[in-house]
């Protein structure tokens, strides 16, 4: 399969996971078949995860904290920074763990019901780690612009409805 | 008894009001409308573009600019002329405007004498004709056909030419069509043209949206340059429509004549208007070449939709319009244009506004969003299905 093709598939369906097939389709110059081949093998090669929504929390009513974690830790042999990512990711309350460069190693998001369970975790499960040798919490306060979404856009039509 | 009023100049009072005002109005008083009658970019402006206004305004940039625009603007315009093979001198050949509009308006006035012919081929964006009637030409439509991909033949031209005949107005790609004018199609014109040593103003202002190939400018074409006024701007490229910053490129003798009239009656173009396009022309190519990828992705949706509903749509290769064929519901570009607001809430514009050969046709703009064009497309499909229960006639 034309890797051109699949980025930009990718690309419309990263935009908008809701575009069907033949939408693509014709937007490509492709047929629905090529598509949904296509598809399903992006999917087979996980390189399309999950179709998913991006949902401003803050606007319903639920008791949710985020916090980003900054995570020290030893690399080990062999598996240097793998093993121990492995580790911390497996939590359900990790939605996030990426290896960074700079002043730390692992960034790691962690969402849960209120302060106090974020920093049970933290401080329970992930400081006590082995090889974790640090730990800095940074509580979300405010999303304003998530994955290229403006969280709070007022940009709407502004155009005149007929112009020539 | 004549009155005051009545004593307006005849020439504007026998100007034909925009075919397009009845529509906005109508529109524009109904809920749930879909439009797809609008001629502009439906991106807001890039924000580096946005941001260096402001930052143009906080370091006090609200005088005056020389007539002809900034220099370093001039320079930035010529600079990406290049791209088409075209070579201008900034600071002689080249003139920014307040928007392509401007730059028409200047050419015409600058290459006509009252009882010239100005030829225009139609259909075509609705500045031409007036502004040439008011620079005092006699106007000549050449018609194009759909057969042709609505493109001029060098044979229509030579048939309209008499000995009064002085400038040929192009534009391409073309507004409505998304005709495209090749290479070879734009040689043969050109050879007319030397051989009736007419004038040209090449509005070019949707060069950069050409899909499936390099836009062709007739100034590139041996003989041509000297007698050619290439028009453009920000509007539609770069998504700066309410900015007003258009340009005009061509032969020192040319470009004077329209910066004498630009001085007496513009001035200059808005200064902080013109450091944002500034920064547009630096920094904003990227951007701009994805929003032509994402009108092209749009345009083929169009297509490929109104041709299935059974509207025959030629492919546009430029600009960001279709322009589909809807004799086959009987009706009338106006009738259809007219019941499918009133019965489905779908703008578009009736093909005869922008001259008579657009007769049933309708302009269908696809700057807008893929949901909403797709929601356009399922109403027009069933406004044609409806008219097929009930013929006309
Ligand atoms: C073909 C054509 N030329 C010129 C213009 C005017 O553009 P500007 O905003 O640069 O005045 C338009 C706008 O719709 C157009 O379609």
């Amino acid at each position: 399969m034309n890797d051109a093709l699949r980025l930009k598939i990718c690309d419309l369906l990263h935009e908008n996971a809701k575009l069907s097939p033949e939408t693509i389709a014709r937007m490509l110059g492709e047929t629905p078949d090529v598509i949904e081949s296509a598809i399903r093998e992006l999917e087979q090669e996980k390189i399309i995860l999950r179709y998913s929504a991006v949902v401003n929390w803050d606007k319903l009513p639920v008791n949710q904290v985020t916090a980003v974690i900054d995570v020290k830790v030893l690399p080990q042999r062999e598996v240097g920074f793998d093993a121990i990512a492995r580790k911390i990711y497996r939590f359900d309350e990790v939605k996030s763990v990426a290896l960074m460069s700079g002043g730390y190693d692992l960034q790691v998001t962690v969402v849960g019901r209120d302060i106090r369970e974020v920093s049970r975790f933290v401080s329970e499960k992930l400081a006590t780690l082995e090889n974790v040798t640090s730990t800095a919490t940074h509580f979300l306060l405010k999303t304003y612009k998530s994955d290229g979404v403006i969280y709070d856009d007022t940009d709407g039509e502004r155009r005149l409805m007929i112009t020539p | 008894m004549n009155t005051l009023y009545d004593r307006l100049s005849p020439v504007v009072r026998n100007l034909a009001p925009s075919g397009i005002r009845r529509f906005f109005d109508l529109a524009s008083q109904m809920q749930d409308v879909i439009s797809l009658g609008v001629g502009e970019p439906d991106f807001v402006t890039p924000w580096h573009v946005r941001e260096a206004c402001m930052y143009s305004l906080e370091q006090g940039y609200t005088t005056y600019t020389p007539n002809r625009g900034l220099p370093e603007l001039c320079v930035e315009i010529a600079k990406y002329l290049t791209k088409f093979g075209l070579a201008y001198d900034p600071s002689h050949e080249i003139l920014v405007t307040v928007g392509g509009s401007e730059a028409i308006d200047l050419a015409l006035r600058a290459m006509v004498c009252p009882g010239d012919e100005v030829l225009i081929p139609v259909p075509t964006y609705v500045s031409y004709k007036p502004c040439a009637l008011l620079a005092g030409a006699d106007v000549v439509e050449l018609p194009t056909y759909a057969e042709d991909g609505f493109r001029l033949t060098a044979d229509a031209l030579e048939r309209a030419i008499t000995p009064r005949s002085k400038v040929l107005v192009l534009c391409f790609p073309n507004n409505p069509t998304g005709a495209v004018m090749d290479k070879e199609d734009l040689q043969a014109i050109a050879d007319v043209v030397r051989r009736h040593d007419l004038f040209v103003v090449s509005d070019e202002i949707y060069a950069e949206l050409t899909y499936g190939g390099q836009h062709v400018s007739i100034a590139a074409i041996p003989g041509m340059r000297e007698r050619t006024v290439v028009v453009s701007g920000m509007s539609k490229a770069y998504a700066m429509t309410g900015w007003r910053i258009g340009y005009a490129a061509g032969p020192e003798p040319i470009i004077s004549a329209m910066l004498k009239i630009h001085q007496y009656t513009i001035m200059c173009a808005p200064h902080m208007a013109q450091r944002a396009a500034l920064e547009a022309l630096r920094n904003g190519d990227d951007e701009r070449d994805r929003m032509v990828e994402s009108y092209d992705r749009r345009r083929k949706l169009i297509v490929a939709g109104l041709n299935e509903i059974g509207l025959p749509c030629h492919e546009p290769r430029g600009a960001f319009y279709a322009f589909p064929d809807i004799r086959p519901t009987g009706l009338s570009s106006e009738q259809f244009a007219e019941r499918l607001l009133l019965e489905q809430g779908v703008a578009v514009v009736p093909g005869n506004v922008f001259g008579d050969p657009g007769e049933g046709f309708v302009r269908c703009s696809y700057a807008t969003s893929v949901e909403l064009i797709e929601e356009a497309l399922r109403r027009m499909r069933a406004f044609v299905q409806n008219l097929a229960y009930h013929p006309v006639r």
